[in-house]
């Protein structure tokens, strides 16, 4: 075994590509994203990947690294490489575009479907809303906030890929930091969306999503709550009405 | 189109809250299922003698006929969720529970009139 240098395995192409294997240095403190961008820089200008920050916020840079899906900015090979030998792969559940990124429409399309995004009713006229925060609500809502859509979860969700119309982890997770969203004034319409087997009904709480995100997010949680809120509101009504 | 679909959702919502619900029941009549045969076992164990206790007893019909009842809602429900994820078969995927749900009620209900009601 070489400590020196690693031996990667870089998914090439689409989905009908494959592996190829390059030689990277080892260095101290290195990260995945810096693996790829070295081969990128030294050996094959060709590869495409995605990443901006580099410093874990922006959800850009999550692959598929020794067969688990993970932020690769934040993730340093000397804690995941078992031997000198990393496999690099795009993430799964989601079309390729070539090499290591992946085409992400439908993760984010699913966000909207789940009704992801806030609506209030009042205006700049108004005086602000005060939420207090310590109230049950916006301790539920915290718990999921720090979301940064990198698509772990919905990579490492078993249900996404046997279901295509189920709208994963992410986006449910979404869905429920809104629903404690005090302010928020179209949740009929999101408990309509997330209701069923295309929603939260289908997850089948292994908890995947909530082992991998790399924020430490628990979205089986959230999805946990939104089945009962939902079940509940579908048979007996909810504070904002009957589904 | 829109509508169809998110009253399916709504039903498939209903029907996990039905579940859950009859969960919450089937907890219960378990453990008071699993205490009842431990005291029903201590004296060795006959048709005569369980047949001797439960025979004309209203409070064990009614027990175990919430048992079923629960059994009824619960089981049929979670077979249409394997087969809805398992065999695209519109046919089997709505007859399979149905049936299982008949069976349940009928073969659960005459086993609860059997012992309270039945002869050895």
């Amino acid at each position: 075994m070489n400590q020196s240098i690693l031996n990667v395995k870089v998914w090439r192409g689409t989905q009908d590509g494959g592996f190829v294997e390059y030689k990277v240095p080892r260095a101290a403190n290195q990260t995945v994203l810096d693996v790829v961008t070295y081969i990128q820089r030294k050996l094959d200008p060709t590869l495409s990947y995605r990443f901006a920050c580099r410093v874990g916020m922006c959800g850009s840079c999550a692959m598929t690294v020794n067969g688990k899906a993970r932020w690769t900015c934040r993730t340093h090979v000397a804690k995941i490489a078992d031997s000198d030998t990393l496999e690099i792969a795009p993430l799964d559940n989601l079309p390729i575009i070539k090499d290591l990124a992946t085409d992400m429409t439908e993760f984010f399309d699913k966000m909207s479907k789940a009704v992801g995004y806030f609506k209030g009713e009042q205006t700049r006229h108004d005086d602000f809303a005060k939420v207090k925060p310590d109230s049950e609500e916006r301790q539920l809502a915290n718990a999921g906030i720090e979301c940064i859509g990198c698509g772990v979860c919905y990579a490492s969700c078993e249900v996404v890929s046997a279901r295509e119309s189920y709208l994963g982890p992410a986006a449910l997770n979404r869905a429920w930091t809104l629903v404690n969203d005090e302010r928020d004034s179209q949740q009929l319409d999101r408990l309509r969306a997330v209701a069923g087997d295309a929603g939260c009904h289908s997850c089948h709480t292994q908890g995947t999503c909530s082992e991998r995100c790399p924020k430490q997010i628990e979205p089986t949680a959230g999805i946990a709550g939104l089945k009962k809120i939902v079940g509940r509101a579908a048979v007996m009504g909810s504070k904002w009405g009957k589904l | 189109m829109g509508q169809a679909v998110s009253s399916v959702a709504i039903l498939q919502a209903k029907l996990w809250y039905y579940q859950r619900i009859s969960a919450m029941v089937l907890a219960l009549c378990v453990a008071v299922h699993l205490i009842i045969i431990y005291i029903a076992v201590q004296d060795g164990l006959t048709a005569n003698e369980i047949l001797g206790r439960t025979r004309g007893n209203w409070g064990f019909a009614l027990f175990y006929e919430i048992f079923v009842l629960a059994c009824f809602v619960h089981a049929p429900i979670g077979l249409a969720n394997i087969l809805r994820e398992n065999i695209q078969n519109a046919f089997l995927n709505r007859a399979l529970p149905l049936l299982l749900a008949a069976l349940i009620l009928i073969l659960g209900t005459m086993a609860v009139i059997g012992v309270v009601w039945g002869q050895p």
